[in-house]
């Protein structure tokens, strides 16, 4: 039996207890136009545009990819057939690893968790048929995502594409994976320098391409709570900008494509609080922390991916509820893409039918709701507003805990945000266990014999065929060319005062792969150990 | 003789999300198990190497990029061979429903799947280690 609801802590899903009833008295520390100011005016809570939706609707974006690059490149298709009006790229596990696929590290992974992307020929055949000047791409990499950006780049300049005028996000932030989804290669120092050297080459090159995608979603599904993935996103924000600077570059020349992603868990106000705070904490930083001039370098943007972590295996109908709920937080918060997840996550890469449910919750909010008509509807709600004003505040308390440690760099290497999840996740796990929380299906409403569902089957050919493509490709390519352009990367690397970029695109041009090229970074480099905690 | 439950977690191939196996670990300490954390990207030789250095009782597998298929066997053929034939091994993550009979086949005692809770999979534990 459940709790009586009497006995159940009335809090948030992160736990802050909240009250029975929110009165103006809540919120008399309130000042409209130094906390709130109207949409499109800084400091940015109520959102970026002043009239939101009504302008354009946010992008409706479904991350995907599995097996070979011919088959993502089919769902891709399938997807801008069906509505979706921006592509995001899912790589598997060798590929964010800097790994081919015929690695023995890679055993069992190509294809499963994302597709598989060995070289510049696997990133041609992914984008066949689109024409990447007029679509807008997100790829989800971080560790090699200066090879993997510079992938997209030649393929660009072969479909005679002007560089100026491609459109997209590559993740590209490597703090969050060293606290949170562990998807590093090289240890921070060289993994910082080549982040910034693909700000400076955007900057210049591709001056409409977001650099990075500054993550919380990654320590939100780590176990966080919505304040702790907050403050640690914001401050990983800081950190960029810190070494950038140091690097010698003018933060007006590159914040303004610094974007920020977020989760959509299923806490609705705690969640639209979040996404308001995040506005608004940023404006300050950007214009008194670091004195930006340009306008554009203190505005937040942002996308959203609904809570993957809040997906039940049990009923896993119930999903496409809760799915609809958090996309409804990601909206009213003010997101400007959105993923929703599709019902069968927790058992496998969704199938095409759960993937269009997924798509039409979107639509549906969209076109149907009436949440578009107006900017920030939910703005003045006594409740909201304290929500938003407790979670700036306590982003700057973790702030200032993580300055007195020397920065983000220096406190992963204390452990202490790593620290902070893990305690917060087993937190959260003991109070589901307790029945404090509850969660349909799982701990509450269970169903015995259910019916299963049809999931998506990655089939087994995919290693084969994927390594009999490289081995072909390391046949017929030009490889002096090959050793040429490794040797001259390799020399770029170990001088550590050249931007980066121009080496990773010759390799790549040379047909040169993603696990060649890592290796030679890694001969210089070296490679990261997680210490244990 | 040591009394406590000795449990080797570990997490093979190359996913890196490993919040499932920290919460385990956690409550496996807290049920007072002796437990030992390989860390991430381990092959199935260093699992199966951990479990005989640390004299297991039971080896918990962590995985939910979707290669449990190729890598769990792998670890039983191996564990098999260093004659670790009464530690009980447990897998935990995205496991579809087809895999579990395949994987209980080739010597998985048990799979728990998104939702379980942490007191069940003590209990299995309790319930089904042969302590040596």
């Amino acid at each position: 039996m459940a709790k009586d609801v009497k006995e159940r802590p009335f809090t948030t899903v992160s736990g802050v207890p909240v009250e029975q009833l929110y009165t103006a008295d809540h919120i008399r520390d309130l000042n409209y136009e130094k906390d709130l100011g109207d949409p499109g005016s800084p400091p940015y809570t109520r959102g970026i545009y002043p009239g939101m939706y009504r302008g354009r609707l946010w992008t409706m974006r479904q991350f995907s990819g599995f097996g070979t690059a011919a088959d993502t490149n089919e769902r891709f298709h399938y997807l801008l057939k069906h509505g979706q009006t921006g592509l995001s790229v899912a790589f598997h596990l060798p590929t964010l690893m800097g790994y081919d696929s015929d690695h023995p590290m890679s055993e069992g992974e190509v294809g499963k968790c994302g597709v598989a992307i060995d070289s510049l020929a696997d990133m041609e055949t992914l984008f066949k048929g689109i024409p990447l000047d007029r679509i807008s791409t997100s790829m989800t990499t971080n560790a090699p995502a200066a090879i993997v950006w510079s992938m997209y780049l030649v393929v660009a300049e072969r479909q005679g594409a002007d560089w100026k005028r491609l459109r997209g996000t590559i993740q590209n932030d490597i703090l969050k994976e060293y606290i949170a989804q562990k998807t590093y290669i090289f240890p921070p120092r060289p993994s910082m320098k080549l982040i910034v050297d693909t700000f400076e080459f955007g900057t210049e090159h591709v001056p409409q391409w977001n650099t990075i995608s500054i993550s919380g979603y990654h320590i939100r599904e780590a176990g966080s709570t919505a304040l702790q993935e907050l403050a640690f996103t914001l401050y990983d924000g800081i950190e960029y900008v810190e070494w950038a600077r140091r690097q010698g570059l003018d933060i007006d020349d590159f914040a303004p494509r610094l974007s920020f992603f977020f989760n959509a868990h299923n806490d609705l106000f705690e969640e639209i609080a979040k996404y308001r705070a995040a506005r608004k904490v940023w404006y300050r930083v950007m214009t008194e922390r670091f004195g930006c001039k340009n306008p554009k370098s203190a505005v937040l943007r942002f996308h959203t991916q609904t809570a993957g972590c809040s997906l039940t295996a049990q009923q896993p109908y119930n999903n496409i509820v809760r799915v609809a709920v958090q996309a409804l937080a990601a909206v009213l918060g003010g997101t400007q893409s959105l993923h929703t997840n599709s019902l069968d996550e927790t058992l496998a890469l969704p199938t095409e039918h759960a993937a269009r449910i997924a798509l039409r919750t979107q639509q549906i909010l969209a076109h149907e709701t009436g949440i578009t008509n107006t900017a920030d509807p939910l703005g003045g709600s006594y409740f909201l507003e304290r929500l938003t004003l407790d979670m700036e505040r306590g982003c700057w308390d973790y702030f200032d805990r993580l300055d007195a440690m020397g920065g983000m760099v220096a406190a992963i290497e204390r452990g202490f945000p790593q620290r902070e999840i893990q305690d917060a996740s087993y937190e959260y796990q003991k109070a589901i266990e307790r029945k404090e929380k509850i969660t349909v299906g799982v701990n509450e409403f269970v169903m015995e014999n259910e019916p299963p569902i049809d999931i998506l089957l990655i089939d087994d050919s995919v290693t084969g065929r994927q390594i009999e493509q490289l081995r072909k490709l390391r046949q017929t390519r030009d490889n002096d060319r090959v050793k040429t352009t490794l040797k001259s990367l390799h020399e770029a690397a170990a001088t550590n005062d050249v931007n980066m970029m121009p080496s990773i695109l010759d390799c790549v041009r040379a047909y040169a792969t993603l696990g060649e090229i890592c290796d030679e970074l890694r001969s210089v480099y070296g490679v990261y150990e997680e210490p244990t905690f | 003789m040591n009394e406590k439950v000795r449990v080797v977690v570990a997490k093979p191939g190359l996913d890196g999300h490993d919040r499932g196996a920290k919460v385990i670990a956690r409550a496996f300490r807290d049920a007072g198990f002796e437990v030992i954390y390989t860390g991430l990207r381990q092959t199935p030789e260093q699992i199966a190497n951990a479990a005989l250095q640390e004299d297991a009782d039971v080896v918990g597998l962590s995985v939910l990029s979707g290669a449990h298929m190729t890598l769990c066997p792998r670890i039983m053929d191996l564990m098999k061979k260093e004659g670790l034939d009464d530690v009980l091994v447990v897998v935990g993550g995205i496991i579809p429903d087809q895999d579990i009979p395949k994987l209980k086949e080739c010597g998985v005692s048990q799979v728990f799947q998104p939702g379980a809770s942490t007191e069940d999979i003590v209990s299995y534990i309790r319930q089904n280690v042969r302590k040596k």
